[in-house]
């Protein structure tokens, strides 16, 4: 295999032109459109009924008009294994909207709902039925919010104390890059904002930390072994010899991805979308941006304290 | 040999798991009767599982196995007026002893959470505030107030009588675990399987049914306070609004048309139950008799023996469920319950009666039901999605890096195998996102052993010899490896303190599957491809 060595910073106006606009038209979206919440943070009920091939939805959202339910939207829930399986079910996706000021559950609109549905509809199947009351909801957004700034505050002194501050910036320049794109991209594409993608953000935040910190360790390295050289070259080179990797975990962790995203089934599909997008932007940003962020900070060239023998810097910690 | 002795043990543990479904109907039938035979007569019909084999098997969460949770508030209000209004007798002997001083009084208002005295002038109310907040008045052996337990403020002529913070807090904890024991009870009646019943902060308990078909069955089953009591009726209405005396209050039947005035103090109570069940009466409709303690049978019985030709009011929650006219004399305390109720009803007020009435109202804070087709269907689509995965990422790192590939898809086999060993012994819960979970493991472990394999090809190419290759290569991606685990490790830690259920289970993976991955990539690997240099000592390789 040749070496390779391609220039990262090269066009490293387009490529951080790309990730800032990326990055504003992903707020502003997020502050113009906002989230399609799920009910864990809006309140509400949600129920998931399957009947077989023959169903059709105009007579389940006329069944519901009938019932003044208030606020409602039915959808039918896209499943990729069973198109290729030319399945002979569809799964039906019912969404109640929480009155107002009201704090408990809805129990009674779901017992109504399942009472009538059943009544009607003889091959209709209750998969799941939700419902979160408007107070444990606000607790929900509350309690994410907090989880990511945690953990985002964690990783940060964590990098702060192994390397140094400028690698610590970098870091989070990268992750919060990775997060907010993909809160875009939710935002754009109305798809779903639930629990479940609270944690895919946090499994996000590992994941681009885990490639930029390989970057940023190689970076130290070649910065001990090169004390002399341009940073840039030391970043494009570090940059470079880990490239092979960057890709290569990316690919695995995308296979497994993939293969959860059509057949884990449609609970955890949102939570699998979360995650492939923030592992292809996760990628992308621990090579572009990272380093980019790095080279723009500067970075103490003078490791000489330190023991420069290879293989000896796992003991050393830069505090 | 220290490597392979825990991935060995792994295994032992982790074998259960993967004859799921008989293993656990062994295990219902080892604790459904303990006796050798019954036991021996299951094993029999089913496939190959000897009993030296392990029985531990992973947990599987709600939404694996399909069941109904709630999570709710006790509403803690509710026992502060029905202490007040206890305290309320001692209360008035104590401010009765000193009328000398303090003149006469008058309680204004129904009981709430607190209570209000209005006394004659605005000299005998501080008089009397004074009496009770320095606490001076004798208590009796007999009295259940103490001086610490309330707080007196007044206004103009006017006291309001308050429990104090001290006693609401020491109230709160015994509500809260009287309702805990209640709703225990209540859903171990149900012959209900393996159900979770915790407490989460202050105020709010969250139960969990495997198996249970729907929250609004269980709501059903705890939801209701089950406050049972008996009372003398003085009167029938067919409005709510009526002027009462001070004891007397004015409830509805169970279709809201009548109204009926009764005692406030009922004559006997549910507390004083010793069973229930569900029965019929005369007319072959569906009922519930009860049966009380020897205490209340004789009150019950002296009750109804001086009152034939009364009607009597059976009130339920706050609805009086039926109120028939006393025919005879009831001796030895038994009873029965009319109302128009079905069978599955008085079945579930059988139930609720014997476990007793909740201290406090509830209120739902949020339900979900995870039906048990789902819950069938997310283990089926985990798995497909598991081995689809892993064989992805086993051919790419064949593909990769051939030999070495080989030995990095043994150690992420047996990183699996380590995964749900770990999470059996430590009793994990094995949720649906836990599954996705272990499959992103599958994708990120690998990445241990793809920086080393790309630090060791490194090394080969500035001519070092194999096996300094290697061990230069593990030496130097070490560092990469541990900082680059740490910081996901970080997240998962994160989002176990504050994820909820499901979330919890992915985090447990997803922190394990770091641990197990990392000691795979670094020793097992290792020692397999020290192994093939050993034995084949092959002049290259990772071409």
């Amino acid at each position: 295999m040749q070496d390779r060595n391609y220039d990262f910073f090269k066009y490293r106006k387009v490529t951080s032109g790309l990730s800032i606009a990326l990055v504003v038209i992903s707020a502003l979206f997020f502050g113009v459109l906002g989230l399609n919440y799920g009910i864990d943070f809006k309140g509400g009920s949600m129920i998931m009924i399957k009947d077989d091939k023959t169903a059709v939805i105009g007579e389940y959202r006329e069944l519901l008009n009938s019932m003044n339910l208030g606020d409602f939207n039915i959808t039918e829930v896209f499943d990729p294994a069973k198109s290729l399986g030319a399945s002979s079910e569809k799964t039906f996706l019912i969404r109640i909207e929480q009155s107002q000021g009201d704090q408990a559950a809805q129990s009674e609109v779901i017992s109504d709902v399942r009472e009538l549905i059943n009544k009607k509809f003889s091959k209709a199947l209750f998969l799941q039925a939700d419902s979160v009351g408007a107070k444990v909801s606000g607790e929900l957004v509350q309690k994410g919010i907090i989880s990511i700034v945690l953990a985002v505050c964690a990783v940060l002194i964590y990098v702060w104390l192994r390397f140094e501050w400028q690698f610590a910036i970098g870091a989070i320049a990268a992750l919060i890059h990775d997060v907010l794109i993909t809160i875009g991209v939710f935002s754009v594409l109305r798809l779903e904002f639930n629990l479940a993608i609270i944690a895919a953000l946090l499994t996000i935040i590992g994941y681009s930390l885990n490639d930029t910190v390989v970057v940023f360790d190689r970076v130290r390295e070649n910065l001990k072994k090169n004390s002399k050289s341009l940073l840039e070259i030391v970043l494009n080179n570090s940059v470079n010899e880990t490239l092979s990797r960057t890709i290569r975990t990316s690919v695995t962790t995308l296979l497994a991805l993939i293969a959860l995203f059509v057949f884990g089934g449609d609970v955890l599909r949102g939570f699998v979308s979360a995650l492939i997008i923030g592992v292809v932007v996760g990628s992308y940003s621990s090579v572009f941006i990272a380093s980019r962020i790095l080279l723009i900070l500067g970075v103490k060239r003078d490791w000489n304290n330190v023991g420069s023998k290879a293989g000896t810097q796992f003991s050393n910690i830069d505090a | 040999m220290t490597i392979f002795m825990p991935c060995l043990v792994a295994l032992w543990i982790s074998v259960p798991n993967f004859n799921y479904s008989n293993v656990e109907i062994i295990n219902d039938a080892v604790l459904a009767d303990g006796e050798a035979e019954a036991v021996q007569e299951v094993r029999k019909k089913l496939p190959f599982w000897p009993d030296w084999l392990p029985n531990k098997l992973i947990n599987l969460g709600l939404d694996l196995r399909g069941g109904a949770q709630v999570l709710v508030e006790v509403i803690l209000e509710d026992s502060y007026s029905e202490n007040i209004t206890g305290y309320w007798g001692d209360l008035r002997k104590i401010l009765r002893s000193q009328r000398e001083n303090i003149g006469s009084f008058r309680r204004t208002g129904q009981f709430g959470e607190n209570l209000t005295l209005e006394f004659e002038s605005f000299e005998k109310a501080s008089q009397a505030e004074k009496l009770l907040t320095l606490k001076i008045y004798p208590v009796s052996d007999l009295s259940i107030l103490k001086p610490e337990y309330i707080e007196v403020l007044r206004s103009g002529k006017r006291l309001t009588i308050e429990l104090s913070n001290l006693q609401k807090e020491s109230i709160n904890k015994l509500t809260m675990e009287k309702s805990l024991e209640i709703i225990r009870r209540r859903v171990d009646e149900a012959g209900t399987r393996e159900p979770s019943i915790q407490r989460q902060g202050d105020s709010r308990i969250l139960v969990q049914v495997p198996g249970m078909g729907s929250a609004e069955e269980l709501l059903q089953l705890i939801g209701k306070t089950a406050r049972l009591t008996f009372h003398k009726v003085s009167g029938q209405k067919t409005t709510s609004e009526h002027q009462l005396d001070s004891d007397q209050i004015i409830l509805p039947d169970e279709g809201g048309n009548n109204y009926f005035i009764l005692e406030q103090v009922p004559v006997v109570s549910g507390e004083s139950l010793t069973n229930a069940q569900p029965s019929f009466d005369q007319n072959n409709r569906p009922a519930v008799s009860f049966q009380f303690n020897p205490t209340a049978g004789r009150k019950f019985g002296d009750y109804t023996k001086s009152n034939i030709g009364e009607p009597f009011a059976i009130v339920l929650d706050g609805v009086v469920i039926s109120a028939p006219v006393i025919q005879s004399h009831i001796p030895g305390g038994t009873g029965i319950i009319t109302g128009s109720f079905s069978v599955d009803e008085s079945n579930r007020l059988a139930i609720l009666l014997r476990a007793g009435a909740l201290p406090a109202g509830i209120r739902v804070l949020e339900q979900r039901t995870v039906g048990p087709e789902l819950g069938a269907d997310s283990i089926q689509s985990g798995k497909v999605a598991a081995i689809v995965g892993g064989v992805f990422v086993l051919l790419f790192m064949i593909f990769i890096y051939r030999t070495f590939g080989l030995f990095a898809n043994l150690a992420l086999m047996i990183n699996m195998v380590l995964i749900i060993a770990v999470l059996t012994t430590i009793g994990a819960t094995l949720t649906l996102p836990g599954i996705a979970g272990i499959v992103l493991t599958i994708g990120m472990a690998v990445d241990a052993n793809v920086i080393i394999f790309e630090r060791i090809k490194e090394e080969i190419k500035r001519k070092k010899n194999t096996f300094d290759a290697v061990k230069n290569g593990y030496e130097m991606a070490l560092s990469s490896i541990i900082d680059a685990n740490v910081t996901t490790f970080i997240a998962a830690v994160v989002l176990f303190c504050f994820g909820s259920g499901p979330i919890k289970g992915f985090s447990i993976t997803l922190g394990v599957g770091i641990l197990t991955s990392v000691f795979t990539a670094i020793y097992v690997t290792r020692l397999f491809i020290l192994m093939y240099l050993n034995w084949f000592k092959p002049k290259t390789f990772l071409v």
